[in-house]
């Protein structure tokens, strides 16, 4: 560790070094403040810096360790969360016009959580307007660049937590996934990103997009760090009634366990179609061979119903955001238009203007799919067809215990390059999507570069509750594929 | 299926989002495509398929119905973008 400089230093040797006094909180909250500050005008991973009360927070475990007390395992840490999760009193913008001034009266479970385990907030970071995106080029601050290359995008919609975690600007991070916001991004940036299962992680004090398929997740620099940030995110809370009461487990045990005897299953749609760049068929191709070199089986599988997951979820996700979007209404909090003389046209005035074009498409389709008279052919035809989906997957790991796939059918894209065609943007997620509708978790891991050196990642997918599975596969993935994992942020 | 400009304007309405004709038409040719494109969902026979509203089926938790003071009542009030006292304050709601 002694040639590599203190941002770059993965979570758990972070924590390690506090634990043991070989550095105090302040100086590694301080290494991360200034590389924010040096880096974050060119990649613009934050919305809102705390570097006040981020260094009041280093200074307190500082103090409490001090006098023997240690908060939990990441103790004096920093660790980012995407701008989607409350936090008491710090502006909550879920990166929208609508929220840019809200500050919330109370902690997500996911704030608590974090804090409760040491970690220091060093901000609140970028994403697409209330997750909705798959570049960070639709957030009302102005989008996120991509570390490795500036001139393009970093993914969505947790863009901003994958570039700081790739640009060392944080630890680690905490992300959310709807249909990939957590491992599109995470690919495209080289880190780790995991959507784990639906109700795994709670979804209180989290921004609601579409909350049959929203999962919390870590993004970190390892999978040993995304294993111990999941096990101190995730487990019960009363507070979200689709929150599972199950044990956690130890998910860092499972990074090294030996994947020989484990069934890899091959989902021959996610291979066949034009989509796919020869380079990241590649890349996932070699992580494929790390697995079977190390005594995995090789299982050819099929998710027939694969091709009817994206219209499925731009009919659930929409229906379900238009009525969760429904609250902001300029009456209790955020935006309000202004000379309005009426209620109705205060709120159609405020609404117009809080939000963002992406985000009143999404609205628009949701209202359309659940008026009346196309409830039936769209939003109840979209449930029976996630139905299928799901099917496919119970029946594909009686068979596998996990499948591999791309995340995304290519390396990172330029700044522009699809945001004039909406449904050109959707097709981004086209392998995260399915694992959403199902409920069940995904990784995605760094195995190799693109043609033009750009970062690719592979998607693992196991069965509901069985992260541990991704662990394992995952670990043995990064382990034989050392990737240079802190981006040098050039240009 | 092409949606007409009426059609966006109702939906626009329903969503209480204001909107004038320009970008009733614009948004009106996207929504089109995106409805196009899932409208490919009709090849498949879905009569005797139960429908999934969440990905875990975990029941209906119960708890006990018991009050729970917020406490921090000035915390929420003063998000509000006007307010009069301990209320919100809104333009007439009734209108001439």
């Amino acid at each position: 560790m002694a040639n590599v400089p203190v941002y770059e230093w993965s979570l758990l040797e972070a924590a390690r070094a506090v634990r043991e006094k070989r550095i105090s909180s302040r100086e590694l909250t301080g290494a991360i403040l200034a590389r924010i500050e040096a880096l974050d005008p060119k990649v613009h991973a934050y919305i809102t810096v705390l570097r006040e009360a981020a260094s009041a927070q280093a200074a307190a475990c500082d103090e409490e360790q001090a006098k023997g007390t240690v908060r939990g395992p990441f103790h004096g840490v920093p660790i980012g969360l995407k701008d989607i999760f409350c936090t008491r009193g710090v502006r909550t913008t879920c990166g929208s016009r609508i929220l840019h001034d809200f500050l919330p009266p109370y902690d997500a479970c996911v704030t608590e959580k974090v804090l409760a385990a040491g970690a220091v907030v060093p901000g609140k970071q970028n994403m697409d307007e209330f997750a909705m995106g798959s570049s960070t080029e639709t957030s009302f601050f102005g989008p996120t660049r991509n570390p490795w290359d500036l001139s393009r995008i970093p993914g969505g919609s947790s863009g901003g937590t994958a570039a700081a975690v790739a640009a060392a600007m944080c630890f680690a991070g905490v992300g959310t996934d709807t249909g990939g916001s957590i491992r599109q991004p995470a690919s495209l940036c080289g880190v780790v990103g995991v959507k784990p299962t639906y109700g795994r992680v709670s979804r209180y004090g989290m921004v609601a997009f579409a909350s049959s398929l929203d999962q919390a997740g870590p993004i970190a620099r390892s999978v040993a760090d995304a294993a111990a940030l999941l096990g101190a995110i995730a487990g019960y809370d009363r507070r979200d009634s689709t929150c599972v009461d199950l044990p956690v487990p130890d998910y860092l045990a499972a990074v090294e366990r030996p994947v020989k005897g484990l069934r890899v299953g091959l989902p021959k749609e996610y291979y066949e179609g034009g989509g796919l760049s020869a380079d990241v068929r590649a890349a996932v191709e070699r992580a494929l061979k790390v697995l079977t070199d190390q005594g995995a089986e090789v299982v050819e599988v099929s998710l027939p119903h694969t091709e009817y997951a994206l219209s499925t979820y731009y009919l659930i996700a929409p229906a379900e955001a238009s009525s969760n979007l429904a609250r902001y209404d300029g009456v209790r909090y955020g935006y309000r238009a202004e000379g309005a003389t009426g209620l109705i046209e205060m709120m159609s005035r405020t609404r117009a203007e809080g939000f963002g074009d992406e985000v009143k498409r999404r609205v628009m389709i949701g209202t359309y799919a659940l008026s009346a008279g196309y409830y039936e052919a769209f939003y109840g035809k979209a449930q029976k067809v996630r139905t299928l989906i799901r099917d496919d997957f119970t029946k594909a790991f009686k068979a596998v215990d996990v499948l591999l796939t791309p995340t995304a059918p290519t390396a990172a894209f330029r700044l522009g390059e699809k945001t004039g065609d909406p449904l050109t943007m959707y097709l981004s997620d086209i392998y995260t999507i399915p694992c959403n509708l199902a409920g069940i978790p995904g990784i995605s891991v760094p195995c190799g570069v693109s043609a033009d050196r750009l970062p690719v990642g592979a998607q693992l997918l196991a069965d509901s509750f069985r992260e541990e599975t991704l662990f394992t596969a995952a670990g043995a993935i990064e382990r034989a594929l050392p990737w240079r994992r802190v981006a040098p942020v050039e240009g | 299926m092409a949606i007409t400009r009426e059609e966006v304007l109702h939906v626009a309405r329903l969503a209480r989002l204001a909107m004038s004709g320009d970008e009733a038409d614009r948004l009106g040719g996207q929504l089109s495509a995106i409805l196009d494109y899932v409208r490919q969902l009709d090849r498949l026979d879905t009569r005797d398929v139960v429908p999934t509203s969440h990905a875990i089926e975990t029941g209906t938790p119960f708890r006990d119905d018991a009050v729970e003071p917020f406490g921090d009542r000035e915390a929420l009030l003063s998000n509000a973008p006007d307010r009069r006292d301990d209320c919100f304050r809104v333009p007439r709601i009734i209108e001439d």
